[in-house]
C-alpha cells in the first residue's frame, strides 16, 4: 500500500473570487470594460440594518385600518406658484426613453397616475406615452439637453435639473447604438446607430453660482409656475444639499449608489458615491442647518423596496422617496417567466444587467419592436400601481405602530441599528444602547 | 413700442409681456433699456416679436428663444441663445462662454468674439462669429453650422457628430475626432447663404476651410484607446 501525503483543500483567494476571475478573463478577451444596468450590487449598510421601535408603554399606537394616517406630501413650496401634491410619498425616478422602450415608459405613467403620484422622464426627451399617461410628469434638465425645447418643459409639472445620479456620481451615460433606432436618433439629433455620450456635465453652466442663474433662466422662461428639483448623487451630501439649496432649488432629490442607471462602467457603479444610508442625515443636517427643513422637500433615492425602505427613509428626515429598479421589477423586469431567454443571453433572471444591449426578453430595456410588444402597458401599469400602494400600506402600518398620524411624523427616534455601522450613518442608536456612535452616550 | 426700462422694473415684468403676445397681439416690438448684465433678458420668447436691448446682457439672453428676433445692442455673457428653437438672435459686441449652447435652430450672429465652448453640443442652430471664437467650441457639436470669420483656439470640435464647422482664420488645434473636411461645391452654396443671412457682405465662401467628424469615435473600439 503507497503511502500519500494529506493534501490541502484547493482554495482560491478572497481577493481573486470566481466573478473577479471572470470579469479579469472578459476585459482580456474583450479589450472593453464591463458596462452594465442598474445600481450598486455590494453589500453596503442599507435600510435593512435599521429598525423600528414601534409603541408600547411609553408609547401610543394607532388602530389599524381605523384610525388615520396620512401619506400625502406637497412639493415645490419654496418659490413654485403650483406646487404639486401627490397622494403618496413614492414617486417613480428619471428613466429615459431610449433606455426604456415606448411601452414601458407608458406603464410607469399609468402606473404612477393610478396610485396618484409623478413620474419623471429621462435623458432622451418626452414622449407622448408618457405625457399622456402622467398626470403629473417631472421633466428632467439634463446636460446631454436630448429633446429638450420650451413647449415640453412649459407642459411639464416640474422640472429636475440633474446634476448627478447614485450609480455614477461625476459620470456621464452611454447609450450603445443598437439601441439608437430612428426615432430615438431623431428626438436626441443623432445619426441611429451610433454610441451616444451624455455628457456628465452641463454645457452651459459649472457650480452653484451659475446654477443659481440657470434656475432664475427656467423660472422665467415657465413663469415661475414649475417647481424646480435638483438630482444629485451620494457623493458629498451635505455640502451638495446646501450648494443645492443657496442655487435656489425648491427640492432635492438625493440619489445613492445603489440607485440604478441605464448602463455605465461596472467600475463606476461599485466603486464612485456612497450607499444611500450614508446619505441621507448629512443631506437633512444641512437643511436644518439652513433652517431649510421642509421648506426645501428632500427625496432620496437607491434601493428603495418596500414600505419599511419608505417608512425609514421618512423617519431620517426625508419627505418622498424615488424607485426606478423596483419599478421595473413590478412592471416586468427580470421575470422568472422569461428564464429560458435569459440563459440564451448567459445569465437568469434577477440578474439580467446589460440593458444596453438591447435584447431585454421582457421589452422593458430595448428598442426592439417585436420585444416590445411583450409589454402590455395597462397590465403593467395595473401592476405597479398595485405595487406603490402595498408600499404605502406598509409604511401606513409603520407610522400607526409608531403613534403617528402622517408617515412625515416618524423620527429617527423611533429607530434603532442593528449595527454599528448603520448606527454611525443613520445617527440612531445601535439597538439594546443609547449609543450613537461618534455622538454622546454609553 | 412697448419700453421696458430695467432700471426701474423687473426682468419679471418684461418677461411676462413677452410670454403674453399672441397672434392677436399689436405690439410685436419691445425695446429694453439698461439691461446692465441682467440675467435671462428675453428668456422663453415664444412669438415673433423683435426685442431690441440698449446695453449689454448677462446669462442666458434670449434663452429657448422660438421665433423672436433679439438684438443685443452690447456684449452678452454666458449661454446667449441657449437652446434657441427658431428666430434669430445679434450681438453686436462680443459674447461670452456658450454662445448657442445645444441650439437646435434659428441663427446667432456675433459681431465681435466669442469666449470659449461657443457652438457647446448645437443640435441645429447656425452660428456666424464675425471675430474669433475661444478654445473647445463645438464641442460634441451635433447638428447645425458654425461659421467663424476669425480664428478658432484650441480643441475645436472635440467628440463632434454630424455639425458644420467652417473657419476662415487660423485653428490652433483641432479636437479629437474633428478633421478638415473637403469644401464641396454644396459648402460652399451653404456657406454663402449663411453669410448673407448674417449680413456678411465683404468675404467670400472660397476663404474658409470646412471641418467635420472623422467618425472614428461614433462606436466605441478598444484601439482608439487614446483618444478616449
Amino acid at each position: 500500500m503507497t503511502y500519500r501525503n494529506p493534501t490541502t483543500t484547493p482554495r482560491q483567494a478572497a481577493a481573486f473570487d470566481e466573478y473577479t476571475l471572470s470579469e479579469i478573463r472578459r476585459a482580456a478577451a474583450t479589450g472593453i470594460y464591463d458596462i452594465r444596468g442598474g445600481g450598486a450590487k455590494r453589500k453596503v449598510p442599507h435600510f435593512d440594518d435599521l429598525l423600528f421601535l414601534g409603541a408600547s408603554m411609553s408609547r401610543y399606537p394607532l388602530e389599524g385600518y381605523r384610525e388615520t394616517c396620512n401619506t400625502n406630501v406637497v412639493l415645490g413650496t419654496r418659490f413654485a406658484k403650483k406646487p404639486i401634491e401627490l397622494k403618496i410619498p413614492i414617486t417613480i425616478a428619471g428613466m429615459s426613453f431610449g433606455s426604456l422602450s415606448g411601452p414601458a415608459k407608458e406603464a410607469l405613467g399609468r402606473g404612477a397616475t393610478m396610485a396618484g403620484t409623478s413620474t419623471t422622464t429621462g435623458d432622451g426627451g418626452m414622449t407622448e406615452e408618457e405625457r399622456g399617461h402622467s398626470e403629473t410628469l417631472v421633466y428632467q434638465y439634463l446636460p446631454s439637453r436630448y429633446g429638450m425645447n420650451p413647449r415640453d418643459l412649459r407642459r411639464a409639472d416640474a422640472i429636475e435639473v440633474v446634476v448627478g445620479q447614485g450609480a455614477k456620481p461625476g459620470g456621464g451615460g452611454m447609450l450603445l447604438g443598437q439601441k439608437i433606432t430612428d426615432r430615438v436618433a431623431e428626438m436626441r439629433t443623432l445619426p441611429k446607430g451610433i454610441d451616444q455620450r451624455s455628457a456628465c456635465r452641463h454645457p452651459d453652466w459649472t457650480g452653484p453660482d451659475d446654477l443659481e442663474i440657470k434656475i432664475l433662466e427656467l423660472r422665467e422662461i415657465t413663469d415661475w409656475q414649475k417647481p424646480i428639483y435638483v438630482k444629485i448623487g451620494g457623493a458629498r451630501p451635505y455640502y451638495d444639499t446646501a450648494l443645492a439649496v443657496k442655487a435656489g432649488a425648491d427640492v432635492v432629490v438625493l440619489d445613492g449608489m445603489q440607485g440604478g442607471t441605464a448602463a455605465t462602467q461596472e467600475v463606476f457603479i461599485e466603486h464612485v458615491g456612497q450607499p444611500t444610508l450614508a446619505c441621507i442625515r448629512p443631506a437633512v443636517q444641512a437643511l436644518q442647518d439652513l433652517g431649510m427643513h421642509r421648506k426645501v422637500q428632500l427625496i432620496l433615492s437607491g434601493g428603495i423596496r418596500n414600505g419599511a425602505d419608505v417608512a425609514k427613509a421618512l423617519a431620517l428626515g426625508a419627505d418622498a422617496v424615488s424607485i426606478g429598479t423596483a419599478a421595473l421589477v413590478a412592471i416586468g423586469d427580470n421575470d422568472p417567466k422569461w428564464e429560458e431567454e435569459y440563459q440564451k443571453l448567459g445569465t437568469t433572471a434577477g440578474a439580467y444587467d446589460d440593458w444596453h444591449e438591447g435584447k431585454d426578453p421582457a421589452g422593458i430595456s430595448t428598442q426592439d419592436t417585436d420585444l416590445m410588444q411583450r409589454l402590455d402597458p395597462e397590465a403593467a401599469g395595473r401592476r405597479l400601481s398595485n405595487y406603490l400602494k402595498v408600499m404605502t400600506l406598509e409604511a401606513q402600518t409603520i407610522a400607526r405602530a409608531c403613534g403617528k398620524n402622517h408617515v412625515h411624523n416618524l423620527e429617527p427616534e423611533d429607530l434603532c441599528a442593528l449595527t454599528i455601522e448603520s448606527a454611525a450613518m443613520a445617527g440612531v442608536p445601535l439597538a439594546g444602547t443609547d449609543w450613537i456612535p461618534g455622538k454622546s452616550g454609553i | 413700442m412697448p419700453t421696458f426700462d430695467l432700471a426701474e422694473t423687473p426682468l419679471r415684468d418684461l418677461n411676462q409681456a413677452l410670454h403674453d403676445v399672441t397672434a392677436a397681439s399689436n405690439d410685436t416690438a419691445f425695446e429694453v433699456l439698461n439691461p446692465r448684465g441682467a440675467h435671462a433678458v428675453a428668456s422663453g420668447v415664444d412669438a415673433p416679436v423683435s426685442v431690441d436691448i440698449r446695453g449689454s446682457v448677462g446669462y442666458y439672453c434670449a434663452g429657448m428663444n422660438c421665433e423672436g428676433t433679439v438684438t443685443v445692442h452690447g456684449s452678452a455673457g454666458p449661454g446667449v441663445a441657449e437652446n434657441m428653437m427658431s428666430g434669430a438672435v445679434f450681438v453686436k459686441g462680443d459674447a461670452s462662454q456658450y454662445a448657442g449652447a445645444t441650439g437646435r435652430g434659428g441663427l446667432l450672429v456675433i459681431e465681435g468674439n466669442a469666449s470659449s465652448r461657443c457652438g457647446i453640443s448645437m443640435k441645429g442652430i447656425d452660428i456666424v462669429v464675425k471675430g474669433n471664437i475661444g478654445h473647445m467650441s463645438a464641442f460634441m457639436a451635433q447638428s447645425g453650422n458654425l461659421v467663424v470669420l476669425g480664428d478658432a483656439g484650441d480643441a475645436l470640435g472635440d467628440s463632434l457628430y454630424e455639425a458644420r464647422l467652417f473657419v476662415r482664420g487660423e485653428v490652433k488645434s483641432l479636437g479629437a475626432d474633428c478633421i478638415e473636411k473637403e469644401m464641396r461645391p454644396e459648402h460652399l452654396e451653404l456657406l454663402a447663404g449663411l453669410l448673407a443671412r448674417a449680413g456678411v457682405t465683404d468675404v467670400k465662401p472660397e476663404e474658409f476651410t470646412r471641418y467635420g467628424s472623422a467618425r472614428k469615435l461614433y462606436n466605441f473600439n478598444i484601439d482608439n484607446y487614446d483618444a478616449y
